[in-house]
């Protein structure tokens, strides 16, 4: 199998006290290898409800998820999440924090390459001098930093991410979003990130997937072709409006102001 | 004046002129000590019971301790029951809140009935019936409040419920555990001194404290309720103690 996430006609309903509330209905993605799918959609369309079921930590009602060419059935150890709240521990230090992992999942690398790993890691995002500091003490920017490197401390082949940089003001973001682009080309995964900032999604992935309103399908994939890594002058190119324009579209027929057909 | 001497002066001043105020007031209106005691009468009320108040002392200390630590663990197991779990957090809480709206002065008659003579059991169980509920619902609130991200960073990398509990949940509790012990350990004490105080052939601080009611013996009362102050702030502190070991990490930094 040459993709590494696929996802194949899922539907998901959650079971809620008014009766079955449809969530997924229809879902195709696919993700090569070393790719890196945005997905975006209206709120409360059912994206974090992908994310848990890429992480294998539920089932879907139909339809199959497919991660390295084997069907996800419960949480694998090659998958690495990282959430807007970046839940970090109060009572550890960054550098325990981002070595929580490692106490998970069985890894080959000594106590003492952990830590180089882990410190490694922290100076690759900026936070290089804050191994020893307590969550508080750092800004909510820093604190997106270490839960990312917690994320990869044990080399996931998929990264997952939800909405990570929302809580964020703009230019922390946009700090953030060049960090990915650096931490992706030293630490190589497949990356899915859900976003509701069209731009981040042109930015950081090479597929952007539109979900339409809640059940959500897949309404329309746009591929962001990439010959280099880009500079955030690249989101002022014609190209770039052009990128931005099919996709402001295509969420407003998702969130059904508009009646004319998607596809 | 130096920030650290002055932290232990002025409250030493405090005291001393709340002393000295309590004095004159009992010199100025000529009061005797069966009807009221000075601070000056306490040193000679200590000097001739000192065996008592050491063995009363002990009594009620180590009887308020092991309804403590019972009220931890039977607190702790509960609420980890109903923090878990939403039908039985359903089912227990109003069982539960029934329970601590009973006031326990009503209770100690029954006890004291139940298991006539057996009153060193009758007094650790009330002590433990009146502290373990603020550590039940401590901790049921706090496991039960858990962020679902906190679950799942842990549970998609494939642990176990119970590696999440010890290594996330359980320490995510802990600055509410001990906020709630705090509580516990002055509810603790009330239980103890209740049954001492009620019970007809009772012994500990409470005891001696009604032995020194019935002879109207104000300085032998004065000097049980300042032994028990300082009973109730020794356990106090070492709780404060034990949630800076374990919970410090949750204080605020002053300023
Ligand atoms: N565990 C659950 N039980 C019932 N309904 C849920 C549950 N989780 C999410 N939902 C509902 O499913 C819908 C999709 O949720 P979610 O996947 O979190 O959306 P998004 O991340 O796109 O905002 C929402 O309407 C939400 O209220
Ligand atoms: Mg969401």
């Amino acid at each position: 199998m040459e993709n590494l996430i696929e996802i194949k006609g899922v539907r998901h309903a959650y079971k809620t006290d008014a009766g079955p509330l449809p969530v997924l209905d229809g879902l195709e993605i696919a993700v090569p290898e070393g790719g890196f799918v945005a997905v975006v959609g209206p709120s409360g369309c059912g994206k974090s409800t992908l994310t848990r079921l890429i992480a294998g930590l539920m089932k879907p009602d139909h339809g199959e998820v497919w991660l390295h060419g084997e069907r996800v059935k419960g949480p694998r150890s090659t998958v690495g999440m990282a959430f807007q709240n970046p839940v970090l521990l109060e009572w550890r230090s960054i550098l325990k924090n981002v070595l929580l992992p490692l106490e998970i999942v069985p890894s080959k690398l000594s106590k003492k390459e952990a830590e180089d790993r882990a410190r490694f890691l922290l100076s690759l995002v900026g936070l290089e001098g804050f191994e020893d500091k307590r969550p508080s003490e750092l800004s909510g920017g820093m604190r997106q930093r270490a839960s990312l490197c917690r994320a990869l401390i044990h080399q996931p082949e998929v990264l997952i991410l939800d909405e990570p940089f929302g809580a964020l003001d703009a230019f922390t973001r946009e700090d953030l979003w060049q960090t990915m682009h650096k931490v992706k080309e030293r630490e190589p995964f497949t990356g899915v990130l859900i976003t509701h900032d069209l731009r981040e999604s042109i930015f950081l992935a090479d597929q952007v997937v539109v979900l339409s309103g809640r059940p959500a399908k897949t309404q329309y994939v746009l591929n962001v072709p990439r010959t280099r890594t880009p500079t955030l002058d690249d989101l002022y190119t014609p190209e770039a409006a052009e990128q931005l324009n099919i996709l402001r579209h295509q969420i407003q027929v998702a969130q059904g102001r508009t009646t004319e057909d998607a596809a | 004046m130096n920030k650290h001497v002055q932290s232990i002066a002025v409250p030493l001043i405090a005291v001393a002129i709340f002393l000295a105020f309590w004095e004159w007031l009992v010199w100025v209106n000529g009061w005797p000590t069966f009807k009221m005691a000075a601070p000056s009468d306490l040193p000679p009320a200590y000097a001739r019971h000192w065996d008592l108040f050491l063995t009363m002392g002990w009594q009620t200390l180590w009887r308020t301790i092991l309804g403590l630590l019972l009220a931890v663990i039977f607190g702790t197991l509960l609420g980890m029951i109903m923090g878990f779990s939403r039908i039985m957090r359903d089912a227990l809480y109003p069982l539960l809140v029934g329970f601590n709206a009973i006031p326990k002065a009503t209770v100690v008659p029954i006890v004291a009935l139940m298991f006539v003579g057996q009153h060193d059991f009758n007094t650790v169980l009330l002590a433990f019936m009146i502290s373990f509920f603020p550590i039940a619902v401590s901790v049921s609130i706090g496991l039960s409040t858990l962020e679902p991200e906190y679950r799942d960073i842990l549970r998609s990398l494939g642990a176990s419920q119970a590696t999440i509990f010890w290594k996330i949940a359980l320490p995510k509790t802990l600055p509410e555990f001990f906020g709630a012990l705090k509580v516990a350990v002055t509810l603790a004490f009330i239980g103890t001194n209740l049954m001492e105080i009620v019970s007809p052939h009772g012994r500990g601080l409470g005891a001696l404290f009604d032995s020194g009611r019935t002879n109207s013996d104000f300085p032998l009362m004065f000097a049980v309720l300042i032994a028990l102050a300082f009973l109730g702030i020794v356990l106090y502190y070492i709780v404060v103690a034990l949630e800076k070991i374990f919970a410090g990490w949750a204080e605020r930094s002053p300023g």
